[in-house]
């Protein structure tokens, strides 16, 4: 049997990012990153930043992020990104500056960089990705691990007064005056990706119209870490928003 | 190109390093307070943005050997500074400099240690400095100036050597060089730039690039190691550079760098006024190590005399160096303490008593 061809041409209604790589990914199957790194590709495509943009890889299971996304790459040490962001950015102006890091880089051994970097206002955009464990090395436990989350180093699970309270990083970088954008979205529904490329687009026009440090935190899910199928953590997700709650904490781009 | 300022001036030596490093072409600095280099910072506070170029102070050492690894991927001519305690947070950042191959100079104004130690100055960072500095497999050339105005040409020659070979470089000077201050005849110099075809700028009409240490297959990891190891053999080739004084008929040798350098002159002046013929053999490379020349020279010396302000440090390297030429004796202090002329003459006098000539010397030294 032979399909028929339409009398008109299809219509093209999606299309991969220019700046995306057409190649499959070392991540886990189910792993958030991929939406991510998609969404960051469509945002740079969209404000014609690829070809100025110059992008910080961090340690973490990301840091591969010079494999798919089609720009100039520098890969810092753990935790370092917003130092070496802002190295890039002071000798090269004309640069779109920014790194992609996780929640085990930018809050725990990260923590100095990306807190100076916003109390510079340093004109860099922070793509943070959310997952609440070291997905690389294991699943270990992370700061912004959930209270009573199992990991391979709480294997009990996460306890307060053991391992502390889950670290709300972006909020208080959104207290901090240099930060002209800053907000946390989610990949957990197709609904909400629109809304993390909005916030993604926002960051990077904090960026662009030089009002200062831009960060927008993801909720992303890690299977394998978490030990759930692939649908089991992004229905966990909604889960993960009653101590992360989506929104904007700070918006100062449209400010004159 | 030189800008060069034909009267003497009365400079310091952390404001020295920094406007030779200024006058060099310096495109951005980066540091933290720390005494005794603090001027150096202060100094370039002022004169980098007048320049229009880049100055940060960072919210750390990591912070600023950070910055110094993005702004010099992008091709840019970077310096950072500090001193001992800040050195060592600096060692992992310089560990991926070499890495991924970005260069830099790294200025260590040394101070007394272990620990928060003292301020006064010392050689106890020299295994750190001439021995990789950072984890994995890497050399960092090391130079090592022993006065001002040598500090400043070598600023210039730092840059050089780092961007001629992809490496960061360290300029290792301590807490008297930083502090004093002695004339000097500014004679700056620009070196000439290279075509970093391999920098950063964003890939507008060209592949993109990635400038990155990692690498999870072994067997490539291995080339990458062979490659940097093959740029040190070079660098071991091209680069070992040392001073002598009155070698030419000395019984007595003393080796020695940095700081510890000028006071072995003094004595040296003093052993000969006393009859006793020494000299002074000064590596200003501290790696590439400058040891054919004074595996040559031992073989002719009847005693070699260590002087450090560390506490037997500079010793292994000349006795590897040396390979049982001649006896090798040492004189270290410690903690900031820096040994008189006097009592280097003295240890030259032990030396000689407890050595026969080189002539009757037995073994491989003959």
């Amino acid at each position: 049997m032979t399909i028929p061809l339409p009398e008109a041409p299809a219509r093209v209604i999606a299309t991969r990012p220019r700046l995306l790589e057409d190649r499959s990914t070392h991540y886990c199957p189910g792993c958030g990153h991929g939406v991510v790194h998609r969404l960051v590709a469509e945002v740079l495509d969209e404000l014609g930043l690829g070809p100025r943009t110059i992008a910080v890889a961090a340690v973490g299971c990301a840091v591969f992020a010079y494999e798919y996304l089609h720009v100039d790459f520098l890969e810092a040490q753990h935790g370092r990104a917003p130092a070496v962001a802002t190295g890039i950015r002071r000798v090269r102006p004309d640069a779109f500056v920014m790194t992609y890091q996780g929640d085990g880089d930018l809050a725990a051994i990260g923590t100095a960089e990306i807190v100076h970097a916003a109390a510079r206002g340093e004109r860099i955009t922070t793509i943070f990705v959310n997952n609440g464990t070291y997905g690389m090395t294991g699943g270990q436990l992370a700061p912004t691990s959930l209270l009573g989350q199992r990991t391979t180093s709480t294997p009990l699970g996460r306890d307060a007064r053991l391992n502390g309270y889950p670290l709300p990083i972006t909020e208080m970088l959104a207290l901090v005056p240099g930060t002209a954008y800053a907000a946390r979205g989610s990949v957990g529904t197709p609904a909400l990706i629109g809304k993390a490329k909005a916030m993604i687009r926002r960051a990077c026009e904090a960026q662009t119209e030089d009002r200062g440090f831009g960060i927008v935190e993801i909720l992303s899910n890690c299977p394998v870490g978490w030990g759930m199928t692939p649908v089991e953590s992004i229905r966990h997700l909604a889960e993960v928003v009653d101590t992360y709650p989506l929104g904007v904490f700070v918006d100062r781009v449209g400010e004159c | 190109m030189t800008a060069a300022a034909p009267e003497r001036v009365l400079m310091k030596g952390n404001e020295a390093i920094a406007e030779a490093a200024v006058q060099a072409g310096c495109d951005a600095y980066f540091g933290y307070p720390i005494t005794p280099q603090a001027e150096l910072l202060e100094w370039m506070a002022r004169r980098m943005p007048e320049e229009g170029r880049a100055f940060v102070q960072a919210e750390s050492e990591i912070g600023a050997i950070s910055m110094a690894l993005g702004a010099g991927a992008t091709g840019a001519r970077v310096m950072v500074s500090t001193s001992s305690p800040g050195f060592s947070l600096m060692a992992e950042g310089m560990s991926y400099m070499a890495g991924s191959e970005v260069p830099a100079v790294v200025v260590n104004v040394m101070r007394g240690g272990p620990g928060l130690g003292s301020i006064g100055p010392a050689q106890a960072d020299y295994f750190q400095a001439v021995k990789g500095h950072g984890h994995g497999d890497y050399r960092v050339p090391v130079l090592a100036p022993s006065s001002i105005a040598e500090a400043m040409e070598l600023v210039a020659d730092a840059f050089e050597l780092a961007e001629r070979f992809r490496t960061p470089v360290i300029l290792l000077a301590d807490g008297i060089l930083g502090q004093a201050m002695e004339p000097v005849v500014p004679a700056y110099r620009n070196p000439d730039r290279r075509d970093a075809d391999w920098a950063l700028s964003g890939a507008d009409g060209r592949p993109p690039r990635v400038v990155r240490s990692l690498d999870l297959q072994a067997e490539a990891l291995e080339r990458h190691n062979d490659r940097l190891q093959a740029k040190y053999r070079e660098i071991e080739r091209v680069g070992a550079r040392w001073a002598g004084e009155q070698l030419d008929d000395a019984e007595v040798v003393i080796v020695a760098y940095g700081i510890a350098a000028r006071v072995a002159r003094s004595a040296v002046a003093m052993a000969r006024a006393g009859g006793l013929r020494a000299g002074l053999f000064r590596p200003v490379t501290l790696w590439p190590f400058p040891s054919a020349a004074l595996a040559e020279l031992a073989s002719r010396t009847r005693a070699v005399l260590v002087v450090e302000l560390s506490a037997g440090q500079l010793i292994e390297d000349v006795r590897l160096a040396i390979e049982g030429r001649s006896p090798v004796f040492g004189h270290g202090r410690t903690g900031g303490m820096v040994p008189s002329p006097s009592d280097l003459v003295e240890a030259l006098r032990r030396a000689w008593a407890a050595t026969e000539p080189v002539e009757e010397r037995r073994g491989p030294g003959r």
